[in-house]
Protein backbone atom coordinates (compact mmCIF):
# COMPACT_ATOMS: atom_id res chain seq x y z
CA UNK A 1 0.00 0.00 0.00
CA UNK A 2 2.87 2.36 0.90
CA UNK A 3 5.74 2.82 -1.50
CA UNK A 4 9.31 2.48 -0.29
CA UNK A 5 9.82 6.25 -0.20
CA UNK A 6 6.57 6.67 1.74
CA UNK A 7 7.78 4.08 4.28
CA UNK A 8 11.08 5.95 4.53
CA UNK A 9 9.19 9.22 5.04
CA UNK A 10 7.08 7.60 7.78
CA UNK A 11 10.20 6.29 9.52
CA UNK A 12 11.97 9.67 9.25
CA UNK A 13 8.90 11.39 10.67
CA UNK A 14 8.57 9.05 13.66
CA UNK A 15 12.32 9.22 14.34
CA UNK A 16 12.28 13.01 14.13
CA UNK A 17 9.20 13.41 16.34
CA UNK A 18 10.46 10.88 18.89
CA UNK A 19 13.92 12.39 19.17
CA UNK A 20 12.55 15.93 19.30
CA UNK A 21 10.13 14.99 22.08
CA UNK A 22 12.85 13.38 24.19
CA UNK A 23 15.17 16.36 23.76
CA UNK A 24 12.35 18.79 24.54
CA UNK A 25 11.33 16.95 27.71
CA UNK A 26 14.94 17.04 28.91
CA UNK A 27 15.55 20.71 28.01
CA UNK A 28 11.99 21.81 28.74
CA UNK A 29 11.99 20.54 32.34
CA UNK A 30 14.58 22.98 33.73
CA UNK A 31 13.26 25.81 31.53
CA UNK A 32 9.64 25.22 32.60
CA UNK A 33 10.77 24.90 36.22
CA UNK A 34 12.56 28.22 36.03
CA UNK A 35 9.56 29.87 34.36
CA UNK A 36 7.19 28.49 37.00
CA UNK A 37 9.26 29.50 40.04
CA UNK A 38 11.58 32.39 39.18
CA UNK A 39 10.83 35.86 40.44
CA UNK A 40 13.18 37.35 37.83
CA UNK A 41 11.77 40.66 36.67
CA UNK A 42 12.27 40.08 32.93
CA UNK A 43 10.92 36.55 32.96
CA UNK A 44 8.02 37.64 30.71
CA UNK A 45 10.49 38.23 27.88
CA UNK A 46 11.60 34.60 28.06
CA UNK A 47 7.96 33.49 28.27
CA UNK A 48 7.14 35.47 25.12
CA UNK A 49 10.15 34.01 23.30
CA UNK A 50 9.12 30.47 24.23
CA UNK A 51 5.57 31.12 22.97
CA UNK A 52 6.76 32.70 19.72
CA UNK A 53 6.59 29.50 17.58
CA UNK A 54 2.86 29.33 18.39
CA UNK A 55 2.11 32.27 16.15
CA UNK A 56 5.21 32.76 13.99
CA UNK A 57 4.82 31.48 10.40
CA UNK A 58 6.95 28.31 10.27
CA UNK A 59 8.66 29.62 7.16
CA UNK A 60 10.00 32.59 9.16
CA UNK A 61 11.44 30.27 11.79
CA UNK A 62 12.78 28.01 9.03
CA UNK A 63 14.36 30.93 7.19
CA UNK A 64 16.30 32.16 10.22
CA UNK A 65 17.35 28.64 11.14
CA UNK A 66 18.58 28.12 7.57
CA UNK A 67 20.80 31.17 7.91
CA UNK A 68 21.94 30.20 11.43
CA UNK A 69 22.79 26.63 10.56
CA UNK A 70 24.25 27.23 7.08
CA UNK A 71 28.01 27.33 6.43
CA UNK A 72 28.04 31.13 6.31
CA UNK A 73 25.83 31.58 9.37
CA UNK A 74 27.01 32.90 12.73
CA UNK A 75 27.43 29.31 13.93
CA UNK A 76 29.40 28.35 10.78
CA UNK A 77 32.93 28.79 12.21
CA UNK A 78 31.97 26.96 15.41
CA UNK A 79 30.52 24.04 13.45
CA UNK A 80 33.51 23.91 11.10
CA UNK A 81 35.86 23.79 14.08
CA UNK A 82 34.23 20.51 15.13
CA UNK A 83 34.23 19.24 11.56
CA UNK A 84 30.68 20.02 10.45
CA UNK A 85 30.29 21.91 7.16
CA UNK A 86 26.64 22.76 7.49
CA UNK A 87 23.58 21.52 9.33
CA UNK A 88 21.16 22.78 6.70
CA UNK A 89 19.52 19.94 4.76
CA UNK A 90 20.57 17.31 7.32
CA UNK A 91 18.53 15.26 9.77
CA UNK A 92 20.39 16.90 12.68
CA UNK A 93 19.39 20.32 11.36
CA UNK A 94 15.83 19.11 11.16
CA UNK A 95 15.92 18.00 14.82
CA UNK A 96 17.27 21.40 15.88
CA UNK A 97 14.53 23.14 13.91
CA UNK A 98 11.84 20.90 15.36
CA UNK A 99 13.04 21.56 18.91
CA UNK A 100 12.44 25.29 18.39
CA UNK A 101 9.22 24.70 16.49
CA UNK A 102 7.61 22.48 19.16
CA UNK A 103 9.14 24.20 22.21
CA UNK A 104 5.96 25.88 23.52
CA UNK A 105 3.94 22.69 23.17
CA UNK A 106 6.22 20.99 25.69
CA UNK A 107 7.27 23.87 27.94
CA UNK A 108 3.83 25.34 28.57
CA UNK A 109 2.12 22.17 29.90
CA UNK A 110 5.16 21.52 32.11
CA UNK A 111 5.21 25.10 33.37
CA UNK A 112 1.50 24.91 34.21
CA UNK A 113 1.98 21.60 35.99
CA UNK A 114 4.90 22.91 38.07
CA UNK A 115 3.04 26.11 38.93
CA UNK A 116 -0.01 24.11 40.05
CA UNK A 117 2.13 21.95 42.33
CA UNK A 118 3.66 25.03 43.96
CA UNK A 119 6.51 25.10 46.45
CA UNK A 120 4.77 23.52 49.42
CA UNK A 121 5.30 19.83 48.52
CA UNK A 122 9.00 20.60 48.02
CA UNK A 123 9.21 22.28 51.41
CA UNK A 124 7.47 19.32 53.02
CA UNK A 125 9.93 16.96 51.33
CA UNK A 126 12.85 19.12 52.54
CA UNK A 127 11.61 18.97 56.14
CA UNK A 128 11.47 15.17 55.71
CA UNK A 129 15.17 15.22 54.77
CA UNK A 130 14.92 14.85 51.01
CA UNK A 131 17.72 16.73 49.22
CA UNK A 132 16.69 18.85 46.18
CA UNK A 133 17.23 16.24 43.42
CA UNK A 134 15.39 13.64 45.51
CA UNK A 135 12.55 16.16 46.04
CA UNK A 136 12.18 16.51 42.29
CA UNK A 137 12.07 12.81 41.49
CA UNK A 138 10.01 11.64 44.48
CA UNK A 139 7.48 14.47 44.61
CA UNK A 140 7.46 16.80 41.62
CA UNK A 141 7.75 14.22 38.87
CA UNK A 142 4.87 12.01 40.04
CA UNK A 143 2.66 15.02 40.80
CA UNK A 144 3.44 16.52 37.36
CA UNK A 145 2.72 13.29 35.51
CA UNK A 146 -0.42 14.61 33.72
CA UNK A 147 1.63 17.61 32.59
CA UNK A 148 4.39 15.34 31.26
CA UNK A 149 1.91 13.18 29.33
CA UNK A 150 0.33 16.26 27.76
CA UNK A 151 3.72 17.77 26.95
CA UNK A 152 5.05 14.56 25.37
CA UNK A 153 1.98 13.91 23.22
CA UNK A 154 1.57 17.51 22.07
CA UNK A 155 5.30 17.84 21.33
CA UNK A 156 5.28 14.59 19.35
CA UNK A 157 2.08 15.32 17.43
CA UNK A 158 3.06 18.86 16.62
CA UNK A 159 6.45 17.72 15.28
CA UNK A 160 4.75 15.09 13.11
CA UNK A 161 2.65 17.88 11.57
CA UNK A 162 5.66 20.07 10.78
CA UNK A 163 5.87 21.36 7.20
CA UNK A 164 7.16 24.90 6.74
CA UNK A 165 10.26 24.57 8.88
CA UNK A 166 11.18 21.27 7.25
CA UNK A 167 10.73 22.72 3.80
CA UNK A 168 13.04 25.62 4.61
CA UNK A 169 15.90 23.86 6.40
CA UNK A 170 15.41 20.21 5.62
CA UNK A 171 14.63 20.06 1.98
CA UNK A 172 13.27 16.85 0.60
CA UNK A 173 15.94 14.14 0.76
CA UNK A 174 14.31 10.67 1.02
CA UNK A 175 15.57 8.76 4.05
CA UNK A 176 17.26 11.86 5.44
CA UNK A 177 14.93 14.81 5.58
CA UNK A 178 11.79 13.82 3.69
CA UNK A 179 8.95 13.61 6.23
CA UNK A 180 5.29 12.63 5.76
CA UNK A 181 3.89 16.12 5.35
CA UNK A 182 6.40 16.79 2.54
CA UNK A 183 5.64 13.40 0.97
CA UNK A 184 1.94 14.27 0.90
CA UNK A 185 2.74 17.56 -0.76
CA UNK A 186 4.82 15.72 -3.37
CA UNK A 187 2.01 13.25 -4.08
CA UNK A 188 -0.51 16.06 -4.55
CA UNK A 189 1.87 17.93 -6.82
CA UNK A 190 2.19 14.75 -8.91
CA UNK A 191 -1.60 14.29 -8.84
CA UNK A 192 -1.20 10.94 -6.97
CA UNK A 193 -4.32 11.54 -4.89
CA UNK A 194 -4.63 7.89 -3.85
CA UNK A 195 -1.28 7.87 -2.06
CA UNK A 196 -1.93 11.34 -0.64
CA UNK A 197 -5.19 9.96 0.81
CA UNK A 198 -3.45 7.06 2.52
CA UNK A 199 -0.83 9.28 4.17
CA UNK A 200 -3.23 12.12 5.03
CA UNK A 201 -5.83 9.74 6.46
CA UNK A 202 -3.10 8.02 8.45
CA UNK A 203 -1.87 11.30 9.93
CA UNK A 204 -5.41 12.39 10.72
CA UNK A 205 -6.07 9.17 12.57
CA UNK A 206 -2.72 9.26 14.40
CA UNK A 207 -3.27 12.85 15.57
CA UNK A 208 -6.78 12.05 16.75
CA UNK A 209 -5.64 8.96 18.67
CA UNK A 210 -2.81 10.90 20.31
CA UNK A 211 -5.07 13.68 21.47
CA UNK A 212 -7.71 11.22 22.63
CA UNK A 213 -5.11 9.44 24.75
CA UNK A 214 -3.96 12.76 26.30
CA UNK A 215 -7.47 13.64 27.37
CA UNK A 216 -8.21 10.12 28.60
CA UNK A 217 -4.99 9.81 30.58
CA UNK A 218 -5.33 13.26 32.08
CA UNK A 219 -8.80 12.40 33.26
CA UNK A 220 -7.62 9.16 34.82
CA UNK A 221 -4.64 10.74 36.57
CA UNK A 222 -6.43 13.85 37.71
CA UNK A 223 -5.74 14.24 41.37
CA UNK A 224 -8.84 14.88 43.37
CA UNK A 225 -8.34 18.08 45.32
CA UNK A 226 -8.57 17.75 49.09
CA UNK B 1 19.82 22.15 77.30
CA UNK B 2 18.34 25.13 75.56
CA UNK B 3 17.08 26.35 72.22
CA UNK B 4 18.79 29.58 71.36
CA UNK B 5 17.57 31.72 68.50
CA UNK B 6 18.74 35.02 67.14
CA UNK B 7 17.28 35.35 63.68
CA UNK B 8 17.00 38.26 61.30
CA UNK B 9 15.07 38.39 58.04
CA UNK B 10 14.48 41.48 55.94
CA UNK B 11 11.51 41.62 53.61
CA UNK B 12 10.15 44.52 51.58
CA UNK B 13 7.34 45.20 54.02
CA UNK B 14 8.38 43.28 57.10
CA UNK B 15 11.38 42.79 59.36
CA UNK B 16 11.82 39.75 61.54
CA UNK B 17 14.25 40.32 64.37
CA UNK B 18 13.69 37.55 66.87
CA UNK B 19 15.91 36.66 69.80
CA UNK B 20 14.86 34.15 72.43
CA UNK B 21 16.15 31.32 74.54
CA UNK B 22 13.87 28.57 75.85
CA UNK B 23 14.44 25.15 77.43
CA UNK B 24 14.75 22.32 74.91
CA UNK B 25 11.92 20.27 76.41
CA UNK B 26 8.16 20.60 76.50
CA UNK B 27 5.97 22.76 74.30
CA UNK B 28 6.98 26.34 73.63
CA UNK B 29 4.26 28.46 72.07
CA UNK B 30 5.17 31.25 69.66
CA UNK B 31 2.24 33.51 70.33
CA UNK B 32 1.07 36.81 68.96
CA UNK B 33 -1.50 38.57 66.78
CA UNK B 34 -1.89 37.84 63.06
CA UNK B 35 0.95 39.31 61.03
CA UNK B 36 3.41 39.42 63.94
CA UNK B 37 5.80 37.06 62.15
CA UNK B 38 5.09 33.77 63.94
CA UNK B 39 4.95 31.66 60.79
CA UNK B 40 7.91 33.48 59.24
CA UNK B 41 9.94 32.82 62.38
CA UNK B 42 9.04 29.13 62.30
CA UNK B 43 9.99 28.91 58.60
CA UNK B 44 13.26 30.71 59.31
CA UNK B 45 14.05 28.19 62.06
CA UNK B 46 13.33 25.34 59.62
CA UNK B 47 15.66 26.82 57.01
CA UNK B 48 12.80 27.44 54.58
CA UNK B 49 13.53 31.18 54.38
CA UNK B 50 16.89 31.20 52.66
CA UNK B 51 17.74 34.87 53.30
CA UNK B 52 17.59 34.40 57.07
CA UNK B 53 20.67 35.58 58.96
CA UNK B 54 21.74 35.01 62.53
CA UNK B 55 22.08 31.91 64.66
CA UNK B 56 19.98 28.99 65.78
CA UNK B 57 21.34 26.45 68.22
CA UNK B 58 19.51 23.54 69.77
CA UNK B 59 21.40 21.80 72.56
CA UNK B 60 24.88 21.47 71.13
CA UNK B 61 23.79 21.33 67.48
CA UNK B 62 24.29 24.48 65.44
CA UNK B 63 21.76 24.78 62.60
CA UNK B 64 22.87 28.24 61.65
CA UNK B 65 25.43 30.78 62.74
CA UNK B 66 27.51 33.54 61.22
CA UNK B 67 29.60 31.13 59.15
CA UNK B 68 27.40 28.05 58.57
CA UNK B 69 23.82 27.55 57.53
CA UNK B 70 22.39 24.07 57.11
CA UNK B 71 19.77 23.73 54.36
CA UNK B 72 16.33 22.56 55.52
CA UNK B 73 16.89 18.93 54.52
CA UNK B 74 19.96 18.66 56.76
CA UNK B 75 18.24 20.01 59.87
CA UNK B 76 16.85 17.26 62.07
CA UNK B 77 13.38 18.70 62.39
CA UNK B 78 9.78 17.79 61.86
CA UNK B 79 7.43 20.41 60.44
CA UNK B 80 3.65 20.28 60.62
CA UNK B 81 2.14 22.87 58.30
CA UNK B 82 -1.14 24.66 58.91
CA UNK B 83 -2.84 22.67 56.15
CA UNK B 84 -1.65 19.08 56.46
CA UNK B 85 0.20 19.14 53.09
CA UNK B 86 0.26 15.38 52.62
CA UNK B 87 1.72 14.04 49.39
CA UNK B 88 -1.43 13.46 47.35
CA UNK B 89 0.24 10.89 45.07
CA UNK B 90 1.16 8.63 48.00
CA UNK B 91 -0.99 6.55 50.33
CA UNK B 92 -1.07 7.28 54.05
CA UNK B 93 1.47 4.50 54.63
CA UNK B 94 3.80 5.84 51.93
CA UNK B 95 3.45 9.35 53.35
CA UNK B 96 4.52 8.06 56.76
CA UNK B 97 7.45 6.15 55.26
CA UNK B 98 8.72 9.11 53.24
CA UNK B 99 10.81 10.65 56.02
CA UNK B 100 11.53 7.31 57.70
CA UNK B 101 13.18 5.96 54.53
CA UNK B 102 15.49 8.95 54.30
CA UNK B 103 16.66 8.64 57.87
CA UNK B 104 20.00 6.97 58.65
CA UNK B 105 19.20 3.83 60.68
CA UNK B 106 21.29 4.93 63.67
CA UNK B 107 19.26 8.13 64.02
CA UNK B 108 15.88 6.42 64.13
CA UNK B 109 14.19 6.99 67.48
CA UNK B 110 10.61 5.87 66.73
CA UNK B 111 9.45 2.89 64.83
CA UNK B 112 6.58 2.89 62.42
CA UNK B 113 4.15 1.02 64.67
CA UNK B 114 4.83 3.34 67.58
CA UNK B 115 3.80 6.42 65.60
CA UNK B 116 0.81 4.64 64.09
CA UNK B 117 -0.39 3.64 67.56
CA UNK B 118 0.29 7.02 69.13
CA UNK B 119 -1.85 8.83 66.53
CA UNK B 120 -4.31 5.97 66.00
CA UNK B 121 -3.72 5.59 62.27
CA UNK B 122 -3.87 1.82 61.79
CA UNK B 123 -7.16 1.83 59.86
CA UNK B 124 -6.10 4.74 57.66
CA UNK B 125 -2.83 3.28 56.30
CA UNK B 126 -4.07 2.03 52.90
CA UNK B 127 -6.08 5.18 52.13
CA UNK B 128 -5.23 8.05 49.81
CA UNK B 129 -4.94 11.49 51.48
CA UNK B 130 -7.83 12.86 49.40
CA UNK B 131 -10.13 10.46 51.26
CA UNK B 132 -9.26 11.69 54.77
CA UNK B 133 -11.00 14.25 56.96
CA UNK B 134 -9.13 17.39 58.06
CA UNK B 135 -8.40 15.95 61.51
CA UNK B 136 -7.18 12.66 60.08
CA UNK B 137 -4.89 14.47 57.62
CA UNK B 138 -3.37 16.48 60.44
CA UNK B 139 -2.76 13.32 62.50
CA UNK B 140 -1.00 11.72 59.53
CA UNK B 141 1.11 14.86 59.08
CA UNK B 142 2.12 14.79 62.76
CA UNK B 143 3.04 11.08 62.63
CA UNK B 144 4.99 11.65 59.40
CA UNK B 145 6.97 14.44 61.07
CA UNK B 146 7.63 12.27 64.14
CA UNK B 147 8.88 9.37 62.03
CA UNK B 148 11.75 11.48 60.75
CA UNK B 149 12.96 11.36 64.39
CA UNK B 150 13.32 15.11 64.78
CA UNK B 151 15.44 16.91 67.35
CA UNK B 152 12.78 19.60 67.30
CA UNK B 153 9.16 19.52 66.16
CA UNK B 154 7.83 22.70 64.55
CA UNK B 155 4.07 23.15 64.34
CA UNK B 156 2.40 26.01 62.52
CA UNK B 157 -1.12 26.41 63.92
CA UNK B 158 -1.90 22.75 63.29
CA UNK B 159 -5.45 23.21 64.60
CA UNK B 160 -6.31 26.47 62.85
CA UNK B 161 -7.83 24.86 59.76
CA UNK B 162 -10.03 22.53 61.81
CA UNK B 163 -13.53 23.05 63.20
CA UNK B 164 -14.30 22.77 66.90
CA UNK B 165 -15.17 19.09 66.76
CA UNK B 166 -11.96 18.14 64.89
CA UNK B 167 -9.96 20.20 67.37
CA UNK B 168 -11.45 18.29 70.28
CA UNK B 169 -10.66 15.09 68.39
CA UNK B 170 -6.99 15.96 67.96
CA UNK B 171 -6.15 17.75 71.23
CA UNK B 172 -5.77 14.51 73.23
CA UNK B 173 -3.04 13.47 70.78
CA UNK B 174 -1.07 16.59 71.63
CA UNK B 175 -1.29 15.71 75.29
CA UNK B 176 0.12 12.28 74.41
CA UNK B 177 2.95 13.82 72.38
CA UNK B 178 3.72 15.98 75.35
CA UNK B 179 3.56 13.24 77.95
CA UNK B 180 5.01 10.26 76.09
CA UNK B 181 7.73 11.73 73.88
CA UNK B 182 10.85 13.63 74.70
CA UNK B 183 10.86 16.00 71.74
CA UNK B 184 10.80 19.75 72.21
CA UNK B 185 7.98 21.40 70.26
CA UNK B 186 7.75 24.94 68.95
CA UNK B 187 4.06 25.61 68.46
CA UNK B 188 2.77 28.65 66.59
CA UNK B 189 -0.63 29.88 67.70
CA UNK B 190 -2.76 32.96 67.96
CA UNK B 191 -5.41 31.22 70.09
CA UNK B 192 -4.96 31.99 73.79
CA UNK B 193 -7.00 28.99 74.96
CA UNK B 194 -4.84 26.58 72.91
CA UNK B 195 -1.70 28.09 74.37
CA UNK B 196 -3.06 27.95 77.92
CA UNK B 197 -3.93 24.30 77.37
CA UNK B 198 -0.75 23.07 75.71
CA UNK B 199 2.23 25.32 76.28
CA UNK B 200 4.90 25.08 78.95
CA UNK B 201 6.75 28.12 77.73
CA UNK B 202 5.69 31.17 75.81
CA UNK B 203 7.50 33.40 73.34
CA UNK B 204 5.42 36.51 72.82
CA UNK B 205 5.86 38.11 69.38
CA UNK B 206 4.83 41.51 68.19
CA UNK B 207 5.74 43.26 64.95
CA UNK B 208 8.46 40.73 64.13
CA UNK B 209 10.17 41.10 67.51
CA UNK B 210 10.14 39.05 70.69
CA UNK B 211 8.34 41.06 73.33
CA UNK B 212 9.00 38.60 76.16
CA UNK B 213 9.53 34.92 76.81
CA UNK B 214 9.29 32.64 79.84
CA UNK B 215 7.31 29.93 81.61
CA UNK B 216 3.60 29.97 80.72
CA UNK B 217 2.23 30.56 84.25
CA UNK B 218 4.47 33.59 84.68
CA UNK B 219 3.88 34.99 81.19
CA UNK B 220 0.09 34.83 81.50
CA UNK B 221 0.10 36.80 84.73
CA UNK B 222 2.75 39.46 84.05
CA UNK B 223 1.10 42.86 84.29
CA UNK B 224 3.51 44.41 81.78
CA UNK B 225 2.34 42.01 79.02
CA UNK B 226 -0.96 42.24 77.15
CA UNK B 227 -2.15 38.72 78.08
CA UNK B 228 -2.93 39.67 81.68
CA UNK B 229 -5.07 42.57 80.47
CA UNK B 230 -7.18 40.52 78.09
CA UNK B 231 -10.87 40.17 78.94
CA UNK B 232 -10.16 36.43 79.29
CA UNK B 233 -6.96 36.95 81.29
CA UNK B 234 -6.28 33.86 83.37
CA UNK B 235 -3.74 32.09 85.53
CA UNK B 236 -2.60 28.52 84.94
CA UNK B 237 -2.26 26.13 87.87
CA UNK B 238 -0.61 22.72 87.77
CA UNK B 239 -2.38 20.53 90.32
CA UNK B 240 -2.56 16.84 91.11
CA UNK B 241 -5.65 14.76 91.77
CA UNK B 242 -5.76 13.90 95.46
CA UNK B 243 -9.14 12.18 95.71
CA UNK B 244 -12.80 12.07 94.83
CA UNK B 245 -15.85 13.05 96.84
CA UNK B 246 -18.37 10.44 95.79
CA UNK B 247 -21.25 11.92 97.76
CA UNK B 248 -21.17 15.25 95.90
CA UNK B 249 -19.38 13.98 92.79
CA UNK B 250 -16.36 16.29 93.10
CA UNK B 251 -12.70 15.79 92.30
CA UNK B 252 -10.24 17.09 94.88
CA UNK B 253 -7.02 18.66 93.70
CA UNK B 254 -3.86 19.72 95.47
CA UNK B 255 -1.51 22.51 94.39
CA UNK B 256 1.21 24.36 96.32
CA UNK B 257 -1.31 27.04 97.33
CA UNK B 258 -3.82 24.62 98.89
CA UNK B 259 -6.79 22.41 98.06
CA UNK B 260 -9.32 22.84 95.26
CA UNK B 261 -12.49 21.01 94.25
CA UNK B 262 -13.99 20.77 90.79
CA UNK B 263 -16.97 18.82 89.45
CA UNK B 264 -15.87 15.29 88.64
CA UNK B 265 -15.34 14.86 84.93
CA UNK B 266 -14.69 11.96 82.65
CA UNK B 267 -16.30 8.57 82.61
CA UNK B 268 -16.58 6.16 85.54
CA UNK B 269 -14.60 7.28 88.56
CA UNK B 270 -13.02 10.30 86.92
CA UNK B 271 -9.34 11.10 86.81
CA UNK B 272 -6.96 8.69 88.56
CA UNK B 273 -5.51 9.85 91.88
CA UNK B 274 -2.01 11.25 91.47
CA UNK B 275 -2.49 12.47 87.90
CA UNK B 276 -1.25 15.95 87.12
CA UNK B 277 -3.81 18.27 85.59
CA UNK B 278 -3.74 21.81 84.33
CA UNK B 279 -6.32 24.29 85.59
CA UNK B 280 -7.24 27.69 84.31
CA UNK B 281 -8.61 30.38 86.60
CA UNK B 282 -9.95 33.52 84.93
CA UNK B 283 -9.07 36.83 86.59
CA UNK B 284 -12.72 37.88 86.47
CA UNK B 285 -13.74 34.76 88.44
CA UNK B 286 -11.55 35.64 91.43
CA UNK B 287 -12.73 37.93 94.22
CA UNK B 288 -10.80 38.94 97.35
CA UNK B 289 -11.79 39.01 101.04
CA UNK B 290 -9.84 40.12 104.09
CA UNK B 291 -11.14 37.30 106.29
CA UNK B 292 -11.94 33.78 105.24
CA UNK B 293 -15.64 33.79 104.47
CA UNK B 294 -18.03 31.29 105.92
CA UNK B 295 -21.58 30.97 104.77
CA UNK B 296 -20.65 31.34 101.10
CA UNK B 297 -21.50 29.05 98.19
CA UNK B 298 -17.97 29.37 96.88
CA UNK B 299 -16.02 26.16 97.49
CA UNK B 300 -12.53 27.21 96.54
CA UNK B 301 -10.95 29.72 98.87
CA UNK B 302 -7.18 30.05 98.89
CA UNK B 303 -4.98 32.21 101.13
CA UNK B 304 -2.79 34.48 99.02
CA UNK B 305 -0.51 37.47 99.30
CA UNK B 306 -0.97 40.53 97.11
CA UNK B 307 2.02 41.05 94.83
CA UNK B 308 0.92 44.17 92.96
CA UNK B 309 -2.08 46.26 91.98
CA UNK B 310 -2.11 47.42 88.37
CA UNK B 311 -4.24 49.87 86.48
CA UNK B 312 -5.94 48.28 83.50
CA UNK B 313 -5.02 49.28 79.96
CA UNK B 314 -6.22 52.70 78.92
CA UNK B 315 -8.81 51.32 76.53
CA UNK B 316 -10.57 49.62 79.42
CA UNK B 317 -12.49 51.36 82.13
CA UNK B 318 -10.33 52.72 84.96
CA UNK B 319 -13.01 51.46 87.33
CA UNK B 320 -11.15 48.15 87.54
CA UNK B 321 -7.77 46.99 88.77
CA UNK B 322 -5.76 43.90 87.98
CA UNK B 323 -4.43 42.40 91.20
CA UNK B 324 -1.49 40.01 91.04
CA UNK B 325 -1.53 37.40 93.77
CA UNK B 326 0.87 34.82 95.10
CA UNK B 327 -0.51 31.52 96.36
CA UNK B 328 2.58 29.96 97.93
CA UNK B 329 4.63 30.56 94.77
CA UNK B 330 1.84 30.09 92.24
CA UNK B 331 0.81 33.33 90.51
CA UNK B 332 -2.91 34.15 90.32
CA UNK B 333 -4.85 37.10 88.97
CA UNK B 334 -7.95 38.87 90.24
CA UNK B 335 -9.88 41.64 88.53
CA UNK B 336 -11.70 43.81 91.06
CA UNK B 337 -13.07 47.35 91.14
CA UNK B 338 -10.88 50.24 92.25
CA UNK B 339 -13.60 51.09 94.76
CA UNK B 340 -13.25 47.68 96.45
CA UNK B 341 -9.48 47.95 96.49
CA UNK B 342 -9.75 51.27 98.33
CA UNK B 343 -12.43 50.01 100.71
CA UNK B 344 -10.32 46.96 101.63
CA UNK B 345 -7.11 49.02 101.73
CA UNK B 346 -5.37 46.50 99.50
CA UNK B 347 -1.64 46.94 99.04
CA UNK B 348 1.31 44.80 98.04
CA UNK B 349 2.36 42.35 100.74
CA UNK B 350 -1.08 42.19 102.33
CA UNK B 351 -2.41 38.66 103.01
CA UNK B 352 -5.96 38.11 101.75
CA UNK B 353 -8.22 35.26 100.65
CA UNK B 354 -8.93 34.57 96.99
CA UNK B 355 -12.42 33.23 96.34
CA UNK B 356 -12.43 31.30 93.06
CA UNK B 357 -15.84 31.08 91.49
CA UNK B 358 -14.94 28.85 88.54
CA UNK B 359 -12.05 26.59 87.55
CA UNK B 360 -11.60 25.06 84.12
CA UNK B 361 -9.92 21.68 83.90
CA UNK B 362 -7.81 21.80 80.75
CA UNK B 363 -6.48 18.28 80.24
Amino acid sequence: MLSETDMLALWTTLKLAGLTTVILLLLGTPLAWWLAHSRFRYKVIVEALVALPLILPPTVLGFYLLIMLGPNGPLGPLMQSIGIQSLAFTFTGLVIGSVFYSLPFVVQPLQNAFAAIGRRPLEVAATLRAPPIDQFFSVVLPLARPGYITAAVLGFAHTVGEFGVVLMIGGNIPGETQVLSIAIYDHVEALEYGQAHVLSGGLLLLSFILLLSVYTLNRRYRLTPA
Amino acid sequence: MTIEAQLHLQRDDFTLDATFCVPSHGITALFGPSGCGKTTLLRAIAGLEKETQGRFIIGDTVWQDETHCLPAHQRELGYVFQEASLFEHLSVRQNLEYGLKRLPAEKQRFDFDQAVTLLDLATLLPRQPARLSGGERQRVAIARALLSSPQLLLMDEPLAALDQQRKREILPFFARLHNELDIPILYVSHAADEVARLADHLVLLNGGRVQASGPIAEMLTRADLPLAHDYDAAAIIEASVSGHDTQFNLTQLTFPGGQLSVPRSGSGNGLPVGQTVRLRVLARDVSLTLKQQTGTSILNIVPVTITALNAENARQSNAQLLVQLDANGVPLLARITRKSATALALEPGKPVFAQIKAIALLD
